[in-house]
């Protein structure tokens, strides 16, 4: 599944477990309890908020395991050995990017600095989503990995606001099947 | 322990201090209502609706940022106020000597802006500033950077008065946010919890403006002594420290309304307990050590500041959930709430502010920041959990004091129909964002692909319904406000029965195994 649909399904079921939530206490609302009702709503929600406590903590652990084991950042001192180097510089309002051809299927190493505001460095698939991204800040060369899975024209766009031609920096970016693909 | 009569004697407002707080609430109010229409431009212009040159555009954007920032501050500090001067000596001096300096800050931000054209958005992210290249001049960002130090001043004598005040009557900040019983002893159950959270804004966003003071003179000499270079990474963090913490602090004082009126709507006792002092405790280290997760996309920041970023981000639902939402939801229950104004409004920022807190956790995660990282994912969540969070918070005590002027529970014709175009309206606002994250649209882009329009425009639908229902109630408040005090002070009978207090899950003797924290909201980005 696409990481952004992912995404949109995990928010939607989290906002509608919410918004259930309200909605049953506020039809709920209406009914005045009694002392003895009172009680023993007092003793359920008690019982639902240990549960509620359990669950959100074995989600917390098991979602920052699963989400940090492999840090999604590369180390940024030192060599990562990627096949394929990509230097990048941002600068207003354009983006210099040597070599602007990659190969599919192994892994390139993007180093991204800017000469001189922060700009965003996001690649665009040819289907128009986003498949990594990493800022690009003056005086610092941020290391990105990426590895292409489909050849194809990608677009790379700025996304941290860098002045008044912010939307148009935009290059292109070749990805290439690999030899005998 | 609140109140549970519906408007106590001691909340009255006479005199200077009714003046004083008539004028945040109609200025924020009013200004409420413009930077809103300032939002439905930018949307219409993406929606490709209208026609707004870029320059023009991203000058709108800075002033959208900075208003709605700033004006968010101004209300809450004046729900702040209004409950934490029940319980300490606050100095009406000090209370309007904010509100002075953020008009004066103000008046230097428009200027700057609208007669200078600075467009470097309310981050004012170094070296942007210097680089307006044709656009905007060093000196018009002084001026921006002026004008936020003035605010931010202001803010800082606001609470040193406060601080004074809440030491004077319970020693240090320590025992007024309850440390004494977290780990045992009997809790005073007459300990106000706008204290409490007073407290806590006062440590946590007094640290956040000296960040903010300390990147801004260090952004005005860079302005005036060029040679003298900043580094970018260090003035980040600090930038990102004092925004995230003062937009923060928002939310924490607008909950105090929450604390002081719902169970006045309920007839319900809202006592405070053992987890809830443990939420506002941790919640004052969380809101201060979540920044990071604003610079998850700069790698050369330390690994160990990424994933602090997510942790803390992540931890930052258990209070909002386990014992705000929660604690707010179990009064509710079966309480026979009347529903007027207020309580509609309350409940809905509770909504907005646990719902909000979703799309925010997901973005605080490294590996989707990589994809959702400022695209217009995170104006949706941060739009949730202020426009139908915080924004509700501070509209349900603006109503609620209406109400005691008209002598009648604020529920007209009209603030039926209000509500909901607010409610359907915030919400279609929102998800217009979130749609746009989930296919990538850029957030703060004058310029929109054709492609990225359908939530651009899904979005301009719901802002003009937020619009004409904010634009009413901003009528409606400042019509009530300026009406003269009522001669006697006659509270209205609270509707439901009060029963004999019952112990809730939020009073149990012993706190609930790892439940904390009053939350932490995300705002990655």
């Amino acid at each position: 599944m696409i990481l952004q649909n992912a995404v949109w399904t995990i928010a939607l079921v989290g906002i509608g477990l919410v918004a259930l939530g309200f909605v049953h206490v506020i039809i709920q609302a209406g009914k005045p309890a009694d002392e003895d009702a009172t009680r023993k709503s007092t003793h359920t929600a008690h019982i639902l908020q240990a549960w509620l406590f359990v669950v959100l903590f074995v989600g917390f652990v098991a979602g920052s395991w699963a989400t940090l084991r492999h840090f999604p950042i590369p180390p940024q001192h030192g060599a990562l050995d990627a096949q394929q180097v990509v230097d990048v510089v941002g600068r207003q309002w354009s983006w210099q990017m040597k070599p602007d051809t990659v190969k599919a299927g192994s892994v390139v190493e993007f180093r991204v600095t800017s000469d001189d505001v922060n700009h965003g460095f996001a690649i665009y698939a040819p289907d128009g989503l986003i498949v990594t991204q990493t800022q690009a800040m003056p005086g610092y060369t941020n290391k990105l990995l990426h590895t292409f899975k489909e050849p194809g024209t990608y677009t790379v766009q700025c996304l941290e606001y860098c002045g008044l031609g912010h939307a148009p920096m935009t290059t292109t970016l070749k990805v290439v099947a690999a030899r005998g693909e | 322990m609140a109140s549970l009569t519906m408007y106590p004697e001691d909340e009255r407002l006479s005199g200077g201090n009714r003046a004083a707080f008539n004028l945040y609430i109609v200025t924020a109010v009013t200004l409420f209502v413009l930077m809103m229409l300032v939002g439905l431009t930018m949307r219409m212009t993406q929606a490709r609706w209208l026609d707004v040159p870029p320059d023009l555009f991203y000058e709108l954007l800075s002033m959208h940022g900075a208003g709605m920032v700033g004006t968010m501050s101004l209300a809450t500090t004046a729900v702040m106020w209004f409950f934490l001067r029940k319980y300490v000596h606050l100095h009406l001096w000090a209370f309007l000597a904010n509100y002075v300096l953020f008009l004066l800050g103000a008046l230097c931000i428009i200027v700057s802006i609208f007669v200078y054209g600075y467009g470097a958005l309310w981050t004012f992210l170094y070296p942007l500033p210097v680089h307006g290249v044709g656009m905007w001049t060093a000196d018009s960002s002084a001026l921006f950077m002026l004008g936020y130090l003035l605010i931010g001043v202001g803010s800082l004598l606001f609470y040193l008065d406060a601080a004074a005040a809440i030491i004077k009557v319970h020693g240090n900040l320590g025992r007024a946010l309850g440390l004494q019983w977290l780990f045992g002893g009997k809790i005073d159950p007459d300990h106000p919890k706008a204290v409490v959270a007073s407290t806590m804004v006062i440590i946590a966003n007094s640290l956040g403006i000296l960040a903010g003071a300390v990147v801004l003179v260090m952004s005005l000499v860079n302005i005036f002594y060029p040679q003298v270079v900043l580094n970018a990474l260090v003035a980040k963090n600090l930038i990102y420290w004092f925004g995230h913490m003062y937009i923060n602090a928002t939310i924490y004082m607008g909950v105090i309304a929450i604390y002081e009126l719902l169970p006045r709507y309920t007839g319900k006792p809202y006592p405070i307990s053992r987890p809830f002092l443990w939420s506002w405790a941790v919640s004052t280290v969380f809101v201060v050590v979540v920044f990071p997760h604003h610079l998850l996309m700069d790698f050369a920041q330390p690994r160990w500041l990424a994933i602090m970023g997510q942790i803390v981000s992540w931890g930052a639902g258990f209070p909002v959930f386990l014992v705000t939402a929660y604690g707010a939801l179990t009064n509710i229950y079966r309480s026979n709430i009347r529903w007027t104004m207020p309580s509609r409004l309350m409940i809905l920022s509770m909504f907005g502010w646990a719902a909000g807190i979703v799309p925010a956790i997901l973005d605080g995660t490294i590996r989707i920041n990589s994809v959702m990282h400022n695209t217009q994912w995170v104006p949706g969540h941060f739009h949730f959990y202020i426009l139908l969070g915080v924004l509700a918070m501070a509209l349900s005590l603006m109503f609620h004091e209406i109400g005691s002027r008209a002598h009648a529970a604020p529920d007209s014709r009209a603030d039926r129909l209000g509500f909901p175009v607010y409610l359907i309206g915030g919400l279609i606002f929102v998800f217009g964002f979130l749609d746009g994250g989930r296919v990538s649209v850029p957030r703060r882009m004058a310029e929109h692909l054709q492609a990225w329009t359908f939530s651009d425009r899904i979005g301009s639908i719901g802002a003009i319904l937020v619009v004409l229902a904010m634009l009413y109630f901003a009528i409606r408040i400042t019509v009530g406000l300026l009406k003269p005090p009522s001669p006697s002070w006659a509270p209205e009978p609270v509707p439901g029965p009060i029963p004999e207090p019952v112990p809730s899950p939020l009073v149990s003797p012993a706190p609930s195994p790892g439940v904390v924290g009053v939350g932490t909201t995300n705002a990655a980005g």
